[in-house]
Order: C-alpha cells, then sequence, then structure tokens
C-alpha cells in the first residue's frame, strides 16, 4: 500500500479557504439572485440583476478556480513526497488571485462591467488573472520536469494548466476591434474558448479525483492503466472540439457545428462505461462509504452519469433546439458546478484540512441535504426549461412577462429547493473551517 | 500499457490539430451581410458596459431573467424598444442612458437582427441531427 504525507499544506490549504469563502458568497448572491425569479422587480431598485447574477456567477466560478489550483499544488506536493519548489511564488500566486477576484466582486457591486457573460468584469483584471495563472504554471513545470513515467493524473493537471492558459486569453480576444466588431465570429470565438477553458479546469479537478481516489485504493495501478489514458485523450479530444454544441443556433460556419456535434457523441463511450461498471463502483461505494472524502467522490460520480446524460442530449442538434436558451440548460451547468465540481473539490478539501469525528453527524445530515435539495433544484429547472420551450413553439408570438408568470410556481421550488442547498453547504463547510483552526 | 513515445504523439497532434483548428476560426470569412457601423459598434461595448447580457439573450445564450433580443428589431417598433431603454420595466431598472446611448444600443439590435435569426422554432431540423436556420 502507497503512503501519503501531507506536506506542509499552509500554503494550499490557504487556497481552499478563501475558495469555500467565495463558495458562501456566491451561495448568498445567489439566493437573491434566485429570489428575483420568483419576486420579480424584488431587488430592482436597490441591488439588481445585473449586479447580482455576476456576483453570483464569478463567485461561483471563482471557487472552482481557487479550490482547484490549491488541490493539484497540495496533491502534487504528495506525489512528489517533498515539499513544492518556489514556494514564495504559490504565495504571489495566491495573493494575486485573492487581489484580483476581490476586485471584481467589489467592481461588480459599484455597476462597473465592461467583459461577457461569465467574464463580465472590466478587461483590466484579466492581466492579473493571467499573471496569476503564469505564475501556477511556472510553479507546475519546475515541480513537474518531465511527463515521462508519470501517471495519468500529472497529465490531465499539465493539459488543465497549459490550456487553461491559452484558453482564457483567447476569450479575451474581443479586445481586438477587428473580432469584436464581427458578432458572429465574436461568439463563436467566444464560446470556443469557454467551452474548452470548463474543460481545461475539469482537467485539473478530474486529476486531482483521480489522484484521491488512487490515495484511498492504496495503489496506482489505474493511473498507469491503458484505459485511464485512453479515458484521458478522449477528455482532452473533447476539451479542443465539442464546444461547438453551446452555439448550433448561432449562424456561424457550418463545420463548426459538425465537428461538436460528431465529437460530442464520442461521450456516449464514457457514459455507457458508467453504466458498465455500476455494479462495481457501488461495491466500492460500500466499501469505502464510511471515508468522508469518498462520500463526496461517490456523490459527484451519480452526478456525472446524470449530468453528462442532459448534456449528450443537448449535444444532439435538433434536441438542443428544444433545450438551447432555457432553464434546461442552467440545470445543466448547475450538475456540472455544484453536482460535479464542487462535490469533488470538497472531497479534495476533507482530506487536505484535518478532520475529526466531532462533525460526523453533522457532515452526514449536510451530505443527504445537500444532494437532495440538489436533485429537487436540478429536477425544477429542467421542468422550467421544458415549459419555456413548450410555449416557444406552440405560441410563436407569446408576451415573455406572460410566459415568466406561467413558471412562477417552479421558481418559487426552485428557491425554497436553493435555500436547503444554502443550508447543507454550509453544514457541510463549517467543520472545514473548525479543522483548519485545530489543525 | 501505451509507451510514452505513443502518448506524446497523441498530444503533440491533438495539440497541433486544435491550434489549426483555432487559425482556421479566427482567420475564416465573416458571415455577416451586413457589417456594423460605428453607432453599432458602440452600441456593442454599452451592451458589455451595462451587462445586458445577465437578462437579456442573443442567439439564446445570455441570462433568462428577459427575453431573447436578437430579433426584437424586427418584431417590434423603435418607440417600443426605446420605451424600455428610456424607463425600463417593473423589473429592468431605469439605467438612466442618454439619447445617445439609447440610439446607440438601438443601432446595435437593428445590427444584430441582420446577422441571423434566433427563435427556435423557426430552425429547419434534418433526419441526421442537425438543423439550420430557415
Amino acid at each position: 500500500m502507497e503512503q501519503y504525507h501531507n506536506h506542509n499544506t499552509k500554503h494550499t490549504a490557504s487556497f481552499i479557504i478563501a475558495g469555500l469563502f467565495l463558495l458562501l458568497a456566491a451561495l448568498l448572491f445567489g439566493l437573491a439572485a434566485a429570489s428575483e425569479y420568483a419576486f420579480p422587480g424584488l431587488w430592482r431598485n436597490t441591488f439588481s440583476f445585473e449586479k447580482l447574477r455576476p456576483l453570483h456567477v464569478s463567485s461561483a466560478v471563482f471557487w472552482i478556480i481557487l479550490a482547484a489550483m490549491g488541490s493539484v499544488l497540495s496533491f502534487l506536493q504528495q506525489h512528489r513526497e517533498e515539499k513544492l519548489k518556489y514556494g514564495f511564488l504559490v504565495k504571489w500566486q495566491f495573493f494575486m488571485f485573492l487581489f484580483s477576484f476581490t476586485a471584481i466582486l467589489i467592481s461588480y457591486c459599484f455597476g462597473i462591467f465592461g467583459g461577457r457573460e461569465y467574464w463580465e468584469f472590466h478587461p483590466v483584471f484579466s492581466v492579473f488573472i493571467a499573471a496569476g495563472w503564469g505564475i501556477f504554471m511556472i510553479v507546475f513545470l519546475s515541480n513537474v520536469k518531465t511527463l515521462k513515467q508519470q501517471p495519468v493524473y500529472v497529465w490531465m493537471w499539465f493539459t488543465g494548466v497549459l490550456f487553461f492558459l491559452f484558453t482564457y486569453i483567447e476569450s479575451n480576444l474581443w479586445l481586438i476591434p477587428a473580432l469584436r466588431n464581427d458578432l458572429i465570429k465574436d461568439m463563436t470565438v467566444q464560446w470556443k474558448s469557454y467551452g474548452s477553458m470548463v474543460g481545461s479546469w475539469n482537467m485539473l479537478i478530474y486529476g486531482s479525483s483521480v489522484f484521491l481516489m488512487d490515495k484511498i485504493a492504496g495503489n496506482k495501478k489505474y493511473s498507469f492503466s491503458t484505459i485511464a489514458f485512453a479515458l484521458y485523450f478522449l477528455g482532452l479530444f473533447n476539451l479542443m472540439f465539442n464546444w461547438g454544441h453551446h452555439i448550433y443556433t448561432l449562424p456561424t460556419q457550418p463545420y463548426v457545428k459538425h465537428i461538436g456535434y460528431a465529437v460530442s457523441m464520442t461521450e456516449l463511450f464514457i457514459f455507457g462505461r458508467i453504466i458498465y461498471l455500476w455494479r462495481s463502483s457501488l461495491s466500492t461505494a460500500r466499501k469505502n462509504f464510511h471515508i468522508i472524502p469518498f462520500k463526496f467522490l461517490a456523490a459527484a460520480d451519480a452526478w456525472i452519469f446524470l449530468t453528462l446524460g442532459l448534456a449528450i442530449a443537448m449535444s444532439v442538434p435538433a434536441l438542443n433546439v428544444y433545450m438551447h436558451g432555457t432553464h434546461t440548460v442552467v440545470a445543466h451547468t448547475m450538475g456540472a458546478t455544484i453536482g460535479i465540481n464542487s462535490m469533488l473539490l470538497l472531497a479534495f478539501a476533507y482530506d487536505i484540512i484535518p478532520q475529526t469525528n466531532a462533525f460526523k453527524k453533522q457532515i452526514n445530515r449536510g451530505y443527504l441535504l445537500l444532494n437532495s435539495s440538489l436533485a429537487v433544484f436540478w429536477l425544477t429547472l429542467i421542468i422550467a426549461g421544458f415549459i419555456k420551450s413548450y410555449r416557444q413553439f406552440t405560441e410563436p408570438q407569446f408576451a415573455y412577462g406572460d410566459m415568466m408568470k406561467s413558471l412562477h410556481p417552479w421558481f418559487y421550488v426552485f428557491f425554497i429547493s436553493g435555500c436547503f442547498l444554502a443550508a447543507a453547504f454550509f453544514m457541510v463547510i463549517l467543520p472545514l473551517f473548525k479543522g483548519l483552526k485545530r489543525g | 500499457m501505451i509507451s510514452f513515445r505513443y502518448k506524446l504523439f497523441l498530444l503533440v497532434t491533438l495539440s497541433a490539430a486544435f491550434l489549426s483548428y483555432s487559425a482556421l476560426l479566427y482567420f475564416a470569412d465573416s458571415k455577416e451581410t451586413q457589417p456594423a457601423n460605428a453607432l453599432a459598434q458602440k452600441g456593442k461595448m454599452l451592451w458589455q458596459q451595462k451587462n445586458c447580457t445577465a437578462c437579456h439573450q442573443l442567439y439564446g445564450l445570455g441570462g433568462h431573467l428577459g427575453p431573447d433580443l436578437t430579433n426584437v428589431y424586427a418584431t417590434r417598433t423603435e418607440e417600443h424598444i426605446t420605451t424600455y431603454l428610456k424607463y425600463g420595466s417593473p423589473v429592468m431598472p431605469d439605467y438612466n442612458l442618454s439619447a445617445e446611448e439609447q440610439t446607440a444600443l438601438l443601432e446595435f439590435l437593428k445590427y444584430v437582427n441582420t446577422t441571423g435569426v434566433a427563435h427556435p422554432a423557426s430552425f429547419l431540423k434534418h433526419t441526421n441531427g442537425t438543423i439550420s436556420q430557415p
């Protein structure tokens, strides 16, 4: 059995803790934004939706980025079995991100925007984010000198680190007037970069989850296996070429859609594999369910199944047209960011931050509430999406306000389940803060 | 077990294909019939600065609180759109836009309307699962 040691997690844990604060902010702003759907105009004159939405979305994205970086640095240290080289750069990296993320959230409160959806902040902040990522890349590359004889998770981290920087720079190409002023090309490049960027941070997160699975299993058999590398290359192929499914309705080059459609269908292999391995993963889950990080890994597995199923359906253009622009897409995003990313990141956090048995009951209750309220939240959004789609197809001249009114019962359920979701997150996050205090 | 050479070959080949595909898209010919004029370009910047996309969509991409505005110029009168820009609505705040800013946003929406059709019901669906603009 392999032994792993948490070498000096002080620096890397600070990424996770800052990320958890951002997660709390994302929940708070998310609830405020959701209340605007249930009670339209509630914040109109005080803190309107164009501020609330980016505050919620950016806080959630920043939680994912910070916690993903923290887990990679912490697990890389364990993988190398020695302290990270250039520890002072890690500090610089942390403060660069902390400064830019805080400044961005403050700028939103004052109504200062300038970017586009998901990265709505003024482009000046992009310089700090790119520079911070550059430092991360230097730290990573100087600690991983070669890919030779490396397990699959190091390959995943390597591609995640590299491709995030590329796609982040690409998402800022709109600053070039020639591109910006051609709306269709601009939107094509925008969604190309976003699709691949999500794939990049998923490489970091999924890489860390492979590391953690190895750690729980006590051997590295899987991370050197042929199937692990085959799945890695399939993931990379999708990261690079499947983003076209975001823009089927955009009148861009037809090959973008055809490539996106064909490549997305290769995900059926992953989907089929999950079903095939269902029985054995269930027995593994039974064996390890007492381990808190494993609980979150198992939950993420179930959410991968649901989210991937929905994603594959959305990747067929003739089905996508019924779901695109509706709340079904929001359900998919919530499934991916909460069900998969956040569950995995919480698993890493529970591994990195030392825990005692004192909060076991609270964590178990929070875990159950988290997954059940997320399931209601997710289903409600899908139903709302179907109703919107039905009205779009049966009443082409419908008044948007009337359609939103007809969705109100579902928005109430969405809001209430969101409140339970936030409470559940609080229940599972609190022991981490207390663990840090003790540790 | 896949050899290191083969893995490296795959990584390099995929990366080269990805970079070529990216370049092809950056330098592809424009699909637009009518380029954006200076006023529409200003309107686009305002669209970003006011974060209109938090509530509204273009081609189904954006927020869900307000309607998709891709073809609003074709379905509503200029006066109708300007009234919203001037006063907002019970949900949309009044952004105190100047007359010049209102004109720029209106020109941007006029330009967006020329780029294509976004209403989902108008798309043609083919038996191989693909769709196309009407």
